[in-house]
């Protein structure tokens, strides 16, 4: 593989791992907030059990996401110097306003929280979560701006060979920023919420705090409700969005080779041909790509040898289509995961209205298996916004192959071995998560016997183990 | 002043901020599993930084966005230059940040203690890279006129940068000592009061011969002006006020004052190096320097307003949440 391969794998697999953690701090510190704001408004004792439950399993996952994060602020320097050179006025300072304006706001606030349950009053301790789900909205707003400039590079000038920012106003009210922010705050409350619902329907199947597990269950079941209906539609939204912005994008998401007739219908499955530009086989529902493009049911969608001729035609000579299996099938897991989600939580929701949800094992078992559902929308919807881009890394202003660090500076050896590297520390960190996820489940609501504990006898047993430490 | 100016003053706020308080973490974890014999010491001394750690370490983030933003040349080259180094300081502040989360949520020895080393050996590492990239930086390192780097990792190892791997090892240890000897509360405050103690005449000595090193390297001797040299004089002093202070137990103000040697430390850095910010060892006049390396007055302008509101709330929530922890660690403490 080249070099310029090494950089994309590398960036693609430390990314979609950084957004394995994203989404549940995200929905997670939402959930807990409102428990919080249970707690204080009827002082019952449960939901603050429940809060700490939670919040055990939230900041598990915050650890992950913190140090993985970290990795992504120096990424775009690390293996794409060039890129950086040329975007830095516009997309650094987001950026910068992101560690300024969300960061400091969410790490001090989480410490804050996390071991203030006996130095802050109720209230405060409310208060404090309520900051951190802000500070981890905002910092999501501030990466989407800067992500949603490269979709659609707005309110910029180019100047000696660089982009520089001309107007705040307009990369702020970019309409790609728009669609893409509500999307992805919206799947990442619904990540949470199925985090929760899966963990509730497992605890409630094993008997275990069975009582305040309900709540919860309840919680997360009315919150996937709400977002998983408004994730759909604001999905649909950025389809009927590419139409304008990416329409090379959406054609590959279709897997569309020539535009369609006035009444075009939507693949359910196909076998894509790349090298002759046509699929050997597929199912379709007739009308729904016109309807997805439109909202009404009559216009014909782009084809990718149309658009590449287009393309082509703008930009000069070359090859501007994405991998076209890629982006088809990643739109369909997404899809497939949101409507799943959307069946299973309005499920929920009926058997909670009747109260009967206890008694479903059929169901509970299928709840939590169902934890997975989210997080394969969310890295199959970053893989075809990512790759659907391809060969752009900035639309339509910089390919990807331009953006890559020199090769004099970073060799593919060099990001060869670092990858090695972020696989390897990266499989031990998620193993240690979830065994302490696993861990944290099995106690439940159970006080923590290594908690508190005065006179353990463990010190001592820990000193005949560890004989590496010396008096 | 101009916007160039005002932003390399900001970045060198940023990483002052980052190198003072996550002094603290560093030089815990660094004598984390030497000295602290029982598992209890040990959960002391991490509960010491657990509420504190990850906001200490969003100053290092905020600084490479800022230098992302404010000086995308300065950080597309240093990054992708210095890769393998950020490489390894992005892998130790992965396993210790994880590492002080983690440890003590389960008692199983064999767990902890694989974490103990795991926290040491990233707080090592970090801070002996952080020495010698800064050292590099200041020395000169291969940019061509391309301000692209062509050395390679080992371009990075030499006399002067490991000298400062060594320096800053052992100022964070002191550093480090000096706030377990308060916050540490009955079962680590005297491991790191010791320590503070024992290493600081070696903090000093290696600081000062850096110093001197610094100022006759060929890259920098013309950079030598009366605010660097003030800067060298003021670190080294307020070490000895640090000792001095410590001797009368005035611990408190024995942090303080290496806070200030810290502070000093980077001023007179930054100072040396400007208005340059990587100096090219091939040629002075291929280093990047906030000039060719900045970004434009408009960016400028977005995030000087932005950080002007936003420092002093920041400084105003961090302070409060010391002042929340500022009790020392005791029994019920024992989150970590
Ligand atoms: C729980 C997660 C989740 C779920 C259930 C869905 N999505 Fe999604 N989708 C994402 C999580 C996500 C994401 C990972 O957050 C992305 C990546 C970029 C973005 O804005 O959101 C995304 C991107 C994304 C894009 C690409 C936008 C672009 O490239 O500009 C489209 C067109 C859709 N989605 C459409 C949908 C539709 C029609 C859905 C209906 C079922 C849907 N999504 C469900
Ligand atoms: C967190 C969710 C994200 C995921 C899972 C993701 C995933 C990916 C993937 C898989 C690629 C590789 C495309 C290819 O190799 O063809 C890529 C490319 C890229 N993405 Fe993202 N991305 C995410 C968010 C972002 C954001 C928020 C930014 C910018 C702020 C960004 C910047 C880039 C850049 C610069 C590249 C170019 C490098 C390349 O093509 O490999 N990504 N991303
Ligand atoms: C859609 C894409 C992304 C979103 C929504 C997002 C959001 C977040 C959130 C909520 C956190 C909080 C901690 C946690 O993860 O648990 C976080 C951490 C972090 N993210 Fe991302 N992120 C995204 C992608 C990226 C990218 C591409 C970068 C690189 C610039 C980045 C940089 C960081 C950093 C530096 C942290 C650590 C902050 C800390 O120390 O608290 N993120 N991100």
């Amino acid at each position: 593989m080249t070099q310029l391969g090494w950089a994309e794998l590398q960036f693609g697999v430390t990314t979609v791992f950084h957004f394995f953690f994203v989404p549940v701090t995200i929905g997670l510190s939402f959930l807990i907030a409102i428990m919080e704001t249970i707690y204080v408004r009827t002082r019952n004792p449960v939901y603050r059990d429940l809060a700490k439950f939670w919040g055990h399993m939230f900041l598990i996952n915050f650890a992950v996401g913190v140090v993985t994060g970290l990795l992504q602020e120096f990424q775009f320097g690390l293996d794409w110097a060039t890129y950086s050179k040329f975007v830095g006025a516009v997309f650094g300072a987001p950026l910068a306003v992101e560690a300024l304006a969300a960061f400091f706001l969410e790490s001090t606030f989480i410490g804050a929280w996390a071991f203030g349950w006996d130095r802050l009053s109720a209230r405060a301790h409310a208060v404090a979560i309520w900051l951190v789900a802000l500070g981890t909205s905002l910092s999501a707003f501030w990466i989407l701006t800067a992500n949603s400039w490269m979709q659609e590079p707005v309110g910029y000038a180019i100047r000696d060979g660089r982009a520089v920012m001309t107007s705040l106003g307009d990369v702020l009210t970019n309409p790609q920023l728009w669609v893409e922010f509500p999307h992805t705050e919206l799947a990442a409350i619904l990540t949470g919420s199925f985090f929760m619902l899966a963990i509730s329907a497992y605890q409630i199947l094993r008997k275990k705090n069975q009582e305040a597990f309900a709540r919860s269950f309840k919680i997360s079941t009315i919150a996937a409700a709400i977002t998983s209906v408004l994730v759909i539609v604001v999905g649909d939204a950025q389809a009927a969005h590419l139409v304008k912005a990416q329409p090379m994008k959406l054609a590959a998401a279709e897997a569309l080779w020539n535009t369609s007739s006035k009444h075009a219908p939507w693949s359910i499955v196909a076998i894509i041909d790349a090298k002759n530009h046509t699929n050997a086989f597929q199912v379709q529902i007739p009308e729904m790509l016109t309807i997805l493009a439109y909202k009404r049911l009559s216009g014909s969608v782009e084809g990718i040898n149309q658009v590449q001729a287009q393309m082509v035609h703008k930009f000069g000579p070359g090859n501007y289509i994405p991998p076209v299996a890629v982006t088809f099938y990643s739109f369909r897991i997404m899809v497939f995961s949101g409507m799943t989600m959307l069946a299973l939580a309005y499920y929920a929701l009926y058997l909670l209205k009747r109260n009967r949800f206890t008694q479903k094992a059929w169901f509970l078992k299928l709840l939590t298996g169902a934890i997975a559902l989210p997080y394969l929308a969310n890295s199959a919807g970053w893989i075809m916004t990512e790759v659907g881009r391809q060969p752009w890394v900035v639309y339509g202003l910089q390919l990807t192959a331009q953006g890559v660090s020199p090769k004099a500076s970073v060799p593919a050896t060099d990001i060869e071995l670092s990858l090695l590297g972020f696989v390897v520390f990266y499989a031990a960190m998620a193993y240690a998560a979830i065994h302490l996820w696993k861990k944290q489940i099995a106690r439940g609501l159970d006080p923590d016997p290594d908690q508190h504990q005065h006179e353990s006898p463990r010190d001592d047993l820990f000193l005949e183990t560890n004989s590496l430490s010396r008096p | 002043m101009g916007l160039r100016e005002l932003w390399f003053v900001l970045v060198g706020i940023l990483f002052t901020g980052y190198f003072i308080l996550e002094g603290f973490d560093y030089g815990v974890g660094m004598m984390h599993p030497w000295l602290h014999r029982t598992d209890r010491q040990r959960r002391a001394s991490l509960s010491a930084i657990g509420p504190i750690w990850s906001a200490n370490e969003v100053w290092l983030v905020a600084a490479a966005g800022s230098l992302f933003a404010a000086f995308p040349n300065w950080y597309a080259t240093l990054f992708s230059g210095f890769y393998l180094a950020l490489v390894f300081i992005l892998l130790g502040l992965i396993v210790r940040g994880v590492g002080i989360e983690y440890r003590s949520q389960d008692p199983d020895p064999r767990w902890r203690s694989t974490w103990d080393w795991l926290i040491f050996a990233g707080s090592l590492l970090v801070t002996a890279l952080w020495g010698m990239a800064f050292a590099n930086v200041v020395r000169g390192v291969p940019i061509d006129r391309q301000m692209i780097y062509v050395g390679h990792f080992g371009t990075l190892f030499n006399g002067f940068s490991l000298w400062a791997a060594l320096t800053f090892v052992l100022m964070f240890l002191v550093q480090g000592g000096l706030y377990l000897g308060i916050k540490g509360g009955a079962y680590s405050r005297d491991v790191g009061r010791k320590v503070a103690q024992k290493i600081g005449w070696m903090a000093t000595v290696a600081l000062s011969v850096w110093f001197v090193w610094m100022d006759h390297l060929p890259s920098a001797s013309d950079h030598v002006d009366d605010l660097v040299v003030m800067g060298q004089i003021l670190a080294v002093a307020a070490m000895l006020g640090a000792r001095i202070a410590a001797y009368f137990t005035k611990h408190g103000w024995a942090l303080l004052f290496f806070s200030l040697t810290i502070a000093a430390t980077t001023f007179s850095l930054f100072r040396i190096l400007f208005p340059r910010v990587m100096v090219s060892s091939l040629n002075p006049a291929w280093s990047l320097t906030i000039y060719n390396a900045s970004s434009t007055t408009y960016t400028l302008d977005i995030m000087s307003v932005t950080a002007i509101i936003v420092l002093p709330i920041i400084l105003g929530y961090q302070t409060w949440l010391y002042w929340i922890f500022r009790r020392p660690v005791n029994e019920e403490e024992m989150r970590y």
